[in-house]
């Protein structure tokens, strides 16, 4: 599977137009540099002699280095990819309770205000581009209000709860984009397990709403809930990339269009290989539970 | 500081008002009076205050940077090889030559050989001292046939480089009254051994060295406490981020977490000028935004096809809208005033849809749509000035068609490939240089295809005329030629545009390039 996505990933940098030393010139390329480059690079190799050449370093643990500022591949992507998580756990940590919370609300105040203002403000929310959202979060609390900054420069060894505050911003937002989506799945998830007979029998046994909900309808929507937040979770690792140039967050997203622009296609590969890992994985997890919580599942007949 | 403040004590200085109203006024508005004892004074305090880090956001740089000036094409790349490093010459605003690592240049009286003083007791950050022998190896590196640097095209026509005694020589093939000049060329930055070794190790000359590198993220450096010149260096370190994002890079200038950016949008350089606490500083330069016609290719292979279009542009309109006034007009030469030996007697070239309609009945064009190649990243607001083009020149009778490109590959796919497309060119130190990168016969980015025997032999007249007066008259000679006959419609020179904060003091126009020519880190200082 993996094997098929680094090969997919490798055509695809191959039929873009230009080439790393073409893009690394730019418009100041004379052809006698262009062709140094070129041969420095080993660019002068057939495609396919180039792609094992990398599978074969991968396979021994070897990302290679970048073409296009020689630096080790391995080693620049880690730490940008410790950025990108820690942006992504943060958010995932306050956006995935949240949004359980307020979907077992809406389902508690059905068609009540507390259920009509919660699915207005998330449906707003998730209508809105995620780069507005920023771009006025930025305005009004970076720069007007002044509670948090509004880039998000971090760096090494840099304090904790520094951390913490430079990211506040990047932060609210994916929370806000995430969060909609997660909300409602989870309501409507309920609310559909609600329909069935046996929540009927409950509540004619004369159990209290709330209690019917924890003990009956939840633990039988746990398995489309869990989807839907893994969806999200990998997307909260994935799909930053405008959230983190907005706020010039140092993470995968950024690396990954500087380095497409540049066709670097050993880093692009890596980041192609790290990306579809994370989506592989978190999907995994979201099956494994779908099963654990279905006995019908984890007992097959 | 308020603009109201400025001008309040431009009319104290001159008589206007009395020193105590403005004091009075001062006070009104919140300012300390020390500090508008300053602002009277016409200008910061001229003594540089030692200490503190500066903060730069820049846009103009990618996780694919490196720290070898040989590989800096780009803003960021620039910045910090100007604040770690130093070529053996700069030139200042007003043409004339900054000594650096060479104290002293000597011409023949043929203009053939050119002889550098090094300065003594120049150290590089890893404690070596500077010898003529790095100063070669650097031009070594940048000459040789395998390099990839960005200078090569400066380098080519020298026949010989040595070292005698403490002097580095340079022998060119042709006279060529500019050579000090061309050593002013950024990607030349003296490195130990020439960067043989360890290109991208950052090791230079310069007034900070660096101390974190993080391609597209940041750079931190820290003052190199044995740096030769006291004059400059006056921040204890420098800090520069990557904030390619514009509307980022405003906020973070806003909100105070950095004191300069770069490449301020016109379209809201107005809005920022209003924030409190920052100005916006904007200076002439070389740079300039083109639509380039290939005279080889028809139709534009036609004088007076490429004349009727030269008169269709309307050049204010476009100036007006598209820089918001940040720039200046452009007269179809790629040269204007920030140049030395610019004659400023050409006559300026107008929107003239009557002549451009009777220049194109002229050429005989069959009507159909002339096709123009654009993309967003030709130069900001590029798509824009091609529908103004398009408008224009439509009330002359002429068809234009925009055909938008991707700007993904826009400089491998379209520029110098393409028969009309947008482009725009960065400035060059001196005359020679800029014809000769772009609109000699031979040169690789001849990206008009101008071939023109008399233009060139002009040019290699001009190279090595010592008497000033007379190569004056040799550039007035070919820009007649170029305007005249060539592909090139240049609407208009840009501006520079920075936002700076009010706590930096020291500023300096300098069009050379942008952010003072990136010598802001080094001669600035805070209040």
């Amino acid at each position: 599977m993996l094997l098929m996505v680094s090969v997919l990933i490798f055509v695809g940098t191959q039929i873009l137009p230009g080439d790393v030393a073409q893009s690394i010139l730019g418009q100041s390329a004379t052809p006698q540099a262009l062709a140094n480059l070129r041969e420095e690079l080993g660019l002068n190799q057939p495609a396919y002699i180039r792609y094992f050449q990398w599978l074969g370093g991968l396979l021994q643990g070897d990302l290679g280095t970048s073409l296009t500022n020689g630096r080790d591949i391995g080693e620049a992507i880690g730490q940008r990819f410790g950025n990108t998580l820690f942006l992504a756990s943060c958010a995932a940590l306050i956006a995935v309770p949240l949004a359980i919370l307020l979907g077992l609300v809406s389902v508690l105040y059905r068609n009540r205000w507390p259920d009509k203002l919660i699915s207005i403000v998330a449906l707003a929310s998730i209508s809105v581009p995620e780069f507005l959202i920023g771009y006025i979060l930025m305005f009004y609390i970076g720069v007007q209000l002044g509670w948090a900054p509004s880039v998000s420069m971090v760096t090494e060894g840099m304090p904790f709860f520094a951390r913490l505050h430079a990211i506040a911003l990047p932060v609210a937002v994916l929370v806000l984009v995430v969060l909609a989506h997660m909300m409602r799945m989870t309501r409507a998830a309920i609310l559909n397990v609600m329909q069935s007979p046996y929540i009927e029998t409950a509540e004619l046994k004369g159990l209290g709403m709330f209690r019917i909900i924890r003990k009956h309808a939840f633990p039988n929507a746990i398995a489309p809930v869990v989807n839907v937040v893994m969806l999200n979770l990998a997307y909260l690792v994935v799909g930053v990339v405008v959230v983190e140039v907005v706020f010039v967050y140092p993470g995968m997203g950024q690396f990954l269009v500087d380095h497409v622009a540049k066709r670097d296609v050993p880093v692009v590969q890596a980041c192609g290989l790290i990306f579809a890992s994370v989506y592989i994985l978190l999907n995994m997890i979201a099956d494994i539970v779908s099963i654990m919580a279905n006995p019908r599942l984890r007992h097959p007949k | 500081m308020t603009k109201e403040l400025e001008a309040l004590a431009s009319l104290t200085r001159i008589g206007a008002m009395s020193r105590r109203d403005f004091l009075g006024r001062a006070s009104a508005l919140g300012v300390s009076a020390a500090m508008a004892g300053t602002l009277l004074a016409g200008k910061a305090s001229a003594q540089p205050v030692k200490g503190g880090v500066l903060q730069m956001g820049l846009g103009g740089g990618e996780s694919t940077n490196s720290l070898d000036p040989a590989a800096a094409l780009s803003q960021v790349p620039f910045h910090t090889s100007r604040a770690l490093g130093e070529t053996l010459v700069d030139v200042n605003p007003d043409g004339s030559l900054d000594f650096r690592i060479a104290e002293a240049v000597e011409a023949s009286p043929d203009a053939k050989t050119w002889t550098f003083r090094i300065r003594k007791g120049v150290e590089f950050h890893n404690g070596k001292t500077v010898t003529p022998d790095d100063v070669l190896a650097t031009m070594k590196r940048h000459s040789d046939e395998n390099t990839k640097s960005g200078a090569l095209g400066v380098m080519q026509g020298l026949a010989d480089m040595r070292v005698d005694g403490d002097n580095f020589i340079v022998e060119t093939t042709t006279p060529n009254a500019d050579l000090a000049y061309l050593m002013s060329t950024y990607q030349l930055v003296i490195q130990p051994n020439g960067g043989m070794d360890d290109p991208a190790a950052g090791i230079g000359t310069g007034a900070y060295k660096v101390t974190a590198n993080e391609p597209g993220v940041r750079y931190t450096f820290e003052k190199f406490a044995n740096y030769w010149d006291s004059s400059r260096g006056h921040f204890d370190g420098i800090e520069m981020s990557v904030i390619n994002d514009s509307t980022a890079r405003n906020a973070a200038l806003q909100s105070g977490q950095v004191q300069i950016i770069n490449q301020v949008d016109p379209k809201v350089a107005g809005l920022l000028a209003r924030a409190p606490g920052l100005q916006i500083k904007n200076v002439s330069g070389r740079g300039h935004y083109v639509f380039v016609m290939h005279c080889d290719t028809a139709p534009f292979d036609n004088h007076d096809l490429r004349m009727a279009l030269k008169l269709a542009i309307n050049r204010e309109e476009m100036l007006e809208k598209i820089l918001m006034g940040y720039g200046t007009v452009g007269n179809d030469i790629p040269i204007n005033k920030a140049y030395p030996l610019f004659d400023d007697t050409i006559p300026q070239r107008t929107y003239d849809p009557t002549a451009a309609a009777e220049f194109y009945k002229k050429s005989g064009h069959d009507g159909s749509p002339i096709v123009l190649k654009v993309s967003e990243v030709a130069f900001p607001g590029a798509i824009d000035a091609a529908q103004l083009f398009q408008q224009s020149a439509a009330a002359a009778g002429i068809p234009l068609e925009i055909e938008r490109s991707p700007g993904d590959g826009y400089w491998s796919e379209v520029w110098n490939k393409a028969p009309f497309c947008a482009s725009y060119w960065g400035g060059r130190p001196v005359q020679d240089q800029m014809y000769a990168t772009g609109y000699l016969s031979t040169a690789d980015w001849n990206d008009t295809r101008f071939k023109n025997e008399q233009f060139d032999a002009l040019l290699l007249e001009a190279r090595g005329e010592l008497d000033q007066d007379k190569r004056k008259q040799l550039y007035r000679q070919m820009a007649d030629i170029l305007r005249e006959d060539g592909g090139l419609i240049l609407p208009m020179f840009n501006d520079f545009v920075e936002g700076v904060s009010d706590k930096v003091q020291g500023w300096e126009q300098n069009g050379m390039w942008e952010v003072m020519n990136g010598l802001a880190p080094s001669k600035c200082w805070f209040a």
